[in-house]
């Protein structure tokens, strides 16, 4: 059985799927590049070079980041010389096998956030600015709290004016406390306190906000590391989780964010917001292979609850569906 | 995943068309080949790559590239030219209304940069323009939004107009506008809640403000580092309200912000001003110019082109190639050469500057100590004007007496005369093998490490 065809079966089985939201988000997206794909297909009769800098430009559209496209063309090109492929009727079934492969690697991760069977759970959210760090926070705190969690926040974003208050609106919406300072205070100095209380009060998870910042700025980097080394010297293994926010609409930039945000605060996992856009963040494919750092969560709009887990087979599935649907039944 | 600028991307190209008299049309496809990766790399539109790298195309296989004798440089330089010129010119000129107050509408996506950009405009215009900006706080959606609006204005000393978040957008604009009539503020801006450019509701709440408040710039706030999507976000802004500039923000990242063509060929729009950071000063005009070749990843390579036409003598350096021929390259001559070289900046600077310099055996990794070439300096200029001109005559007791006289040791004196000797011996291979066509080889200078 080829695994595409597993990976319908299984989810046509589920039939809780994928929520309404996250189809209708990834539609789009899907329907521009399945009938790009399919455009390609029938206008070029034979795989010569303009065929595959056609297909380069498809993934590029989805911002399939720079070196996953060359890798998967160079790929396919020799796939092509081996199999001496002429008609691109019958390429269709080596790009699938390829996309696969890509979507593969991705099977060996962990997308769940971990969450301590004892004790304190620490989160520390980082990220550029404005991709959606504090409204992510007041999400993953609204659904912790739902589990019955006790949640607590620590507004380590001193810095941009009203980002305090902004995660403080988060705390009183979903009914947590917001551990915090002055504006303008030392970020490390909020998270010490924060997890002082969280332990005294006997949190099960505190979730830390930090200050957006470029990855370019070393200084801005530096005082991250310190915010993570506190943390890490009041409760030994923590932060559990450092979760990555990343702007689906993001380029090619997204690699950088990722390598550079993952050197300082080893990231272990990425929050994909926006994603009820048309963008789709296509990169995060290609910073899963090349960084090897899964997402973990995926946000869909604005409201409390547009926060869903990172389901991976899902979220390729819908990028790739209407291809995978061409694919002949092998057996 | 280095990024690599369109100057590295063609190297391998330039190096097989060495050697060869005049490039073909199949050298020019291949070089457009990595003109359109550079682009693509760069997060500029697929769409719009492919068009502009036809019309470079045409123009390159035409006269300029395939008749020069650089068709590498010419390429660079025909396509930053095009960029440059799509790009459009530099328009940093904010409306005045006939009337006042004019009204400036900001618009763009969730976590584009709308509020601080808001600040930072109001700043501009009293700084340089001296007007005395309203800020109107419409963003009753993200939490804390007008607070951030409020805190900048204190920040600023620049009043802010709200009215919680419990009355429409719409009507804040509306009694935003007659406040600032009925306290002579010359300018209004508001700051409009960010959205997704796909959100109808919310893009009709935005033609509603439009049409209420008549504004005189409606500037779309875009994120420098927005991928392909950004043709669709800015395309859809403009259709629903047409935007009369554009705001890029966060440019003071490492993105090379391609956006900023995908944006400009689908609007036609200007692009204003950029951000530069997150201090309220940090807002600059937009250079059309400098964005080209930061998307090209090449800027450094034409500023050195810039440096070494301004700072070398053309008669000097003929000069110079004459003694080189004739191998009558004295030390006197090497120091003029250094000077000339000190001139135009840090050295290791330069070399970085010039593309492939990492691929060049012995340039990569290199470190050029500025010191060292000060003590060299020190060294020929504690020299005999025959001593210059007749190294060989150097003995003994001249070395001792030209190391006391520069400050320096005789192992530093006796280090430089030999690297001399050995690079006159390379440049007299150079200059012969230039003549016969043959490969040159690796060279030192004395002030390399």
């Amino acid at each position: 059985m080829s695994f595409f065809k597993k990976l319908k079966d299984k989810l046509t089985l589920q039939q809780d799927t994928m929520s309404d939201k996250f189809r209708e988000g990834l539609t789009k997206t899907r329907d521009n590049f399945t009938t790009k794909m399919n455009d390609l297909i029938a206008n070029y009769r034979t795989v010569d070079e303009e065929f595959f800098e056609e297909l380069e430009e498809i993934l590029f559209q989805a911002d399939v980041g720079f070196d996953t496209v060359m890798k998967l063309v160079e790929e396919l090109k020799m796939e092509v010389k081996r199999q001496n492929i002429k008609d691109t009727k019958d390429i269709r079934s080596v790009i699938s096998q390829k996309l696969v492969e890509i979507y593969q690697g991705d099977e060996k991760f962990n997308n769940d956030i971990t969450l301590q069977e004892e004790g304190l759970t620490v989160i520390l959210f980082v990220g550029v600015n404005g991709v959606g760090k504090t409204t992510t926070i007041g999400k993953l705190a609204h659904s912790y709290k739902q589990d019955n969690k006790k949640v607590m926040l620590a507004a380590g974003d001193t810095f941009r004016a009203g980002a305090i208050e902004q995660l403080e609106v988060w705390g009183d919406r979903v009914g947590v406390d917001v551990i915090k300072h002055a504006e303008g205070s030392d970020p490390a100095a909020v998270m010490f306190d924060a997890v002082q209380s969280a332990k005294a009060r006997k949190a099960d998870i505190l979730i830390c906000d930090t200050a957006g910042r470029l990855q370019n700025k070393v200084n801005l980097m530096k005082e991250l590391e310190k915010v993570k080394k506190v943390i890490e010297r009041e409760i030994p293994g923590a932060p559990h989780e450092v979760l990555l926010a990343l702007d689906a609409t993001t380029g090619q930039n997204a690699m950088t964010q990722a390598k550079i945000f993952k050197e300082a605060t080893n990231v272990t996992g990425i929050v994909l917001t926006k994603l009820d856009g048309t963008a789709k963040g296509g990169i995060v494919l290609a910073i899963k292979q090349e960084l090897g750092i899964p997402v973990k969560l995926v946000g869909l709009g604005e409201k409390m609850d547009d926060l869903q887990p990172f389901d991976a087979e899902k979220y390729v599935y819908g990028l790739f569906a209407d291809l995978v649907d061409e694919v002949p039944d092998e057996d | 995943m280095a990024f690599e600028g369109l100057a590295d991307r063609l190297q391998g190209s330039i190096q097989k068309i060495r050697g060869k008299g005049k490039v073909n049309e199949a050298d020019v496809k291949e070089m457009m080949r990595e003109v359109r990766l550079a682009l693509l790399e760069a997060d500029v539109n697929f769409k719009v790559v492919k068009s502009f790298v036809k019309k470079v195309s045409e123009r390159a296989v035409g006269q300029e590239v395939m008749q020069s004798l650089t068709p590498g440089q010419q390429v660079i330089k025909v396509v930053k030219e095009e960029l440059t010129e799509l790009m459009g010119g530099q328009q940093s000129q904010i409306a005045t209304a006939k009337k006042p107050p004019t009204v400036i509408m900001m618009v763009g996506l969730q976590g584009a940069g709308k509020t601080t950009t808001t600040g930072k405009l109001a700043s501009l215009l009293r700084k340089k323009h001296n007007r005395k900006p309203l800020l109107v706080a419409a963003d009753i959606y993200r939490p804390a939004a007008i607070k951030q609006l409020e805190t900048l204005g204190k920040q600023l000393s620049l009043p802010v107009f709200s009215m919680g978040d419990q009355i429409s957008p719409v009507e804040i604009a509306k009694a935003g506008i007659q406040k600032a009539k009925d306290d002579h503020q010359d300018y209004v801006i508001i700051d409009t809640a960010g959205r997704l450019h796909v959100d109808e509701a919310l893009m009709d709440e935005l033609k509603q403000i439009k049409e209420l408040s008549s504004p005189d710039e409606i500037f779309l706030v875009v994120d420098a580092m927005t991928g392909q999507d950004a043709v669709n976000v800015a395309q859809n802004f403009d259709d629903a309200l047409g935007i009369t500039g554009v705001v890029l923000t966060k440019l003071d990242g490492d993105t090379r912000g391609g956006a900023a063509l995908s944006i400009r060929s689908v609007t036609e729009k200007p692009i204003k001003f950029v951000g530069m950071g997150e201090k309220m000063d940090a807002l600059e005009a937009f250079h059309p110019e400098r964005m080209a070749s930061r998307i090209l990843g090449m800027g450094d390579m034409l500023s050195l082109i810039e440096k070494a036409q301004t700072n070398v003598d053309e008669e000097k350096a003929k000069e110079m190639e004459q003694k080189l021929r004739t191998a009558s390259f004295t030390l006197d001559d090497f120091l003029e050469q250094l000077g000339q070289v000190k001139q135009m900046g840090p050295l290791d600077e330069i070399i970085k500057m010039l593309p492939g310099a990492n691929k060049m055996k012995g340039l990569d990794n290199l470190q050029v100590d500025e010191k060292q070439l000060g003590h060299v300096e020190a060294i020929i200029k504690s020299m005999t004007m025959k001593e210059k001109e007749q190294p060989e005559v150097i003995n003994a007791s001249r070395r001792k007496r030209i190391a006391r006289g520069s400050g320096r040791t005789i192992q530093e004196v006796n280090r430089l005369l030999k690297q001399f000797e050995e690079m006159k011996k390379m440049m007299k291979q150079m200059t012969t093998a230039q003549l016969k066509g043959k490969k040159r080889g690796g060279f030192n200078l004395p002030f390399m490490k």
